[in-house]
């Protein structure tokens, strides 16, 4: 196993627990391991009826549905359904390996339906996977980074950490995307039309160990590949965030109470547009598409305390000039801008849990749920930067997991995780959706790889896991 | 100084409990989690109760995103666990004294045990060997109205101490009117210690990310067994007093029952918590607590190994010498008691008392439920 995230965990405790002598090598330092699953808070589930820690029901047809919404189509519906349908059945499995749930956050509660959230996090959740992993005797290796395989006739034959080779009879690739590679995500934004290169200035909520050097390497070896470049999951968090590992607590989330100026301290899109899950996944976008990839979000008194408290302390100013001044943007544009748009507010009755009635009229772009004038001092003003969760650039794959080379799968060489995401997920994002993913590729990969490693496998074994 | 003042322990804790209101991701561990996120900021009074409710169980520190060697460098337990050692002696009346053991905590209450059993034993010596075993037991050596003239101011004063201490604690910060239902909670939860139980039943943290409930159960052994020695004592008061029995009681009577077995509970419970503490990951607790921690519980483990030692051997050999080592044990334990390890129990009695009433009041951070 190349990796050492849920992925890469969930490959080794099937392939395990399925008769495989397993050895994980883990890029990271163990205080590190883990990559972006190390920030994961949840997992979203579908469910028939109401399960243990999920309310409700959400059947796997609203979970298509959603995945089409927010990738625009640019999904595989063969594969989607496959990690779908895994999502009802796995958590039983999860807990067995020792993950832990915790009915929603509180603040988070319109996910209480959709995602199961692991008690502590996802380190929690990685914790117990390598103590399941050592109970079951699976070898982990640590500062142990695989940029390069020896791959013959599309079958994997020896992973290389450094100069010393290590022999397999089947592997599973799950060691995530390019986004700490901060050269790569400079040449796959290129250069905008300000001649600025946007990747310059992203900061990356994960680890830094997913540097991409194996997805390089097995891209230019031949392996398919899927996906664009410059496609992420990419969030709006404060400009203050660490350059690595800002994790979850450094987004934020009043966007929708206030309006989000760039650099001209001009608006540029409709803040209230939606509800959160969708509004999360495509601000950071919007911003690395501004000059200078940088906003600002700003709110007035009214908002505070109605927004998960942001890491940080905002900028605080008892003026509108005077905010703008401690932003560094442009005093009288600023107070237009806010002017202009608080002459626009309509509308009735502010309620943040509904598409409420508070739109703006006459102004481009619009608001068109709640708007309410920014007026109430103190004024609060937090900067904002991309902040890149994982690429989607992967490997082309199918339902066996396996690799392919020129549209032919190997036998014995099986991705998962970040590295083939992109099969499912070719834009956009929703919360949770990288656990599905992750875990029913992961473990669908094990079985492979096991039954390879054994030379075959029977058929319900893998329909099993498959299902 | 007030207790209420921002020094570099509470704004660590308020750096730390600002990192946790934005991630959240530990709300089911205890009940730190669900209190931080009904706040915005966090002043002193705040940070003073959110430390007392931590059990320090180390679910946290294990499960954090942020934990070292991130740069954010967070360690909830860690920083608690400074906070409540302050909360101890700044509350403390005399604050004084708090302020004396804080710094000295350990050397204290040992010099204090010590110096003790010496003076008795010099006392004692003076008027007879320390190695004989006289015919009217212990009570032949000093007589009881001696050792209730000796050990009830002492034991009044701890009280009173202890008492005004934990008024103020509750007075500095009310979470306004009770219920019946928040008591039994709080109560339930003192005495099951649910927060030692990890938010999933399977324990806390000791020396990795394993979970183990043998902090509980050694909790348990002690605390009961403290409650065991403490009923004997009060039914052996009864006896005395009330139904003119004087001690020394058969090994079959009701206080040397309830005393015996409170004796091995605390014994077992006290060797187990002092291992625990031993073995414990270096990053869950303050390093310089260390000492203060492992030397109340090495007071109490020596007050309940000197009483059985009394009880069992005194009829045997040294009578004296194991009755000054008890008493001198006892004594130290009384007179640091407001202000050693000891608060912790009250302290955090109280603060979970302030949690049951506090969450069933209306939150007023009302977060955008989308």
């Amino acid at each position: 196993m190349i990796g050492g995230g849920n992925a890469a965990l969930c490959a080794a405790l099937t392939a395990r627990e399925a008769g495989a002598r397993v050895l994980l090598l883990e890029a990271a330092p163990r205080a590190w391991r883990g990559g972006n699953s190390a920030h994961v808070r949840n997992i979203r589930c579908m469910h028939d009826a109401p399960q243990d820690v999920l309310v409700e029901a959400y059947p796997e047809e609203e979970f298509w549905q959603d995945l089409l919404k927010v990738t625009g189509g640019l999904t595989d519906e063969t594969l989607a359904r496959i990690a779908i349908r895994a999502s009802a059945t796995c958590r039983p499995w999860l807990v067995r390996h020792g993950a832990r749930f915790q009915p929603s956050l509180t603040g988070a509660l319109h996910t209480a339906r959709t995602n199961a959230f692991f008690l502590g996090g996802g380190k929690a959740m990685l914790n117990a996977y390598y103590r399941s992993a050592q109970r079951l005797g699976v070898r982990v290796r640590y500062e142990a980074p695989v940029e390069r395989i020896d791959v013959q006739n599309r079958r994997f034959v020896a992973a290389w950490v450094r100069d010393e080779r290590f022999v397999a009879r089947a592997c599973v690739l799950a060691a995530g995307g390019f986004e700490s590679n901060r050269e790569w995500l400079r040449e796959a934004w290129g250069r905008n039309q300000w001649g600025e290169y946007p990747g310059d200035n992203f900061l990356i909520r994960g680890t830094r160990f997913n540097t991409g050097a194996l997805l390089a390497f097995m891209l230019d070896i031949g392996a398919d590949r899927i996906g664009d470049p410059s496609q992420s999951h990419m969030v709006a968090i404060d400009a203050r965030a660490p350059l690595y590992d800002g994790g979850i607590c450094t987004r934020i989330d009043c966007v929708s109470l206030g309006v989000v100026v760039n650099r001209d301290a001009e608006r540029f899109y409709d803040e209230g547009e939606d509800f959160w899950p969708k509004r999360y996944a495509i601000w950071g976008r919007l911003v690395a598409q501004q000059r200078g990839q940088i906003a600002h979000s700003i709110i007035d008194a009214k908002a505070v305390g109605r927004f998960m408290p942001p890491v940080f302390p905002g900028v605080r100013a008892d003026t509108l000039a005077g905010l703008a001044r401690e932003l560094h943007l442009d005093e009288a544009r600023l107070v237009a801008t806010v002017e202009q748009f608080n002459a626009a507010c309509r509308g009735g009755k502010f309620d943040h849990t509904v598409l409420d009635d508070c739109r703006t009229e006459g102004i481009a772009p619009s608001k068109s749920h709640w708007a309410r004038p920014i007026d109430t001092p103190p004024f609060f003003g937090y900067t904002v930067r991309p902040g890149v969760t994982f690429t989607y650039l992967g490997l082309k794959t199918g339902e066996d997991s396996a690799v392919r080379f020129g549209g032919v799968p190997s036998d014995n060489l099986f991705v998962a995780g970040e590295m083939m995401a992109g099969n499912v997920l070719g834009m956009g994002y929703a919360a949770g959706v990288g656990m599905t993913i992750g875990t029913a590729f992961g473990r669908i990969a094990g079985a492979r790889a096991a039954a390879a490693a054994k030379g075959g496998g029977t058929k319900k074994e893998l329909e099993d896991v498959a299902a | 100084m007030s207790p209420l003042d921002m020094q570099v322990e509470e704004t660590e804790a308020a750096r730390v409990l600002g990192i946790c209101n934005a991630c959240r991701y530990c709300e089911g561990f205890c009940a730190v989690f669900p209190a931080t996120f009904r706040r915005l900021e966090f002043g002193p009074k705040d940070v003073h109760f959110l430390a007392n409710l931590c059990h320090q169980c180390g679910a946290c520190l294990h499960a954090c995103q942020y934990a070292p060697p991130h740069e954010f460098s967070l360690n909830v337990p860690r920083a608690m666990a400074r906070v409540r050692v302050k909360t101890w002696s700044e509350f403390a009346w005399p604050p004084a004294l708090g302020r004396l053991y804080r710094r000295n905590g350990l050397v204290l209450s040992l010099a204090l045990a010590a110096t003790v059993a010496a003076f008795l034993a010099l006392v004692m010596a003076s008027s007879g060997s320390l190695w004989i075993v006289p015919d009217g037991g212990f009570y032949a050596v000093v007589s009881h109205e001696a050792m209730v003239g000796l050990f009830a101011p002492v034991f009044g004063w701890a009280v009173v101490a202890l008492t005004i201490g934990v008024m103020r604690f509750w007075r500095s910060n009310p979470p306004g009117p009770s219920s019946a239902a928040a008591m039994r909670e709080a109560t339930a939860d003192v005495l099951s210690l649910a927060y030692l139980g990890g938010g999933h039943g399977e324990g806390c943290n000791n020396s990795d990310d394993a979970f183990s409930l043998a902090r509980r159960r050694f909790h348990h052994a002690t605390f009961y067994g403290f409650m065991l020695c403490f009923a004997a004592t009060s039914v052996a008061t009864l006896y005395h007093y009330v139904g003119g029995m004087p001690a020394p009681y058969g090994f079959a009577s009701l206080p040397k029952i309830l005393g015996m077995s409170g004796g091995v509970l605390l014994v077992g419970g006290t060797a187990g918590l002092f291992w625990l503490n031993l073995t414990r990951d270096p990053l869950q607790g303050a390093p310089e607590r260390k000492s203060m921690d492992l030397g109340f519980v090495a007071l109490l483990g020596l007050t309940a190994a000197s009483g059985l030692a009394l009880a069992l051997l005194g009829r045997l050999i040294a009578l004296p010498l194991l009755l000054a080592l008890h008493l001198g044990a006892v004594m130290a334990l009384f007179a640091t008691m407001p202000y050693s390890k000891f608060a912790h129990g009250v302290y955090r009695g109280a603060a979970l008392v302030r949690w049951a009433v506090e969450k069933r009041r209306p939150n007023e951070v009302i977060l955008a439920d989308e």
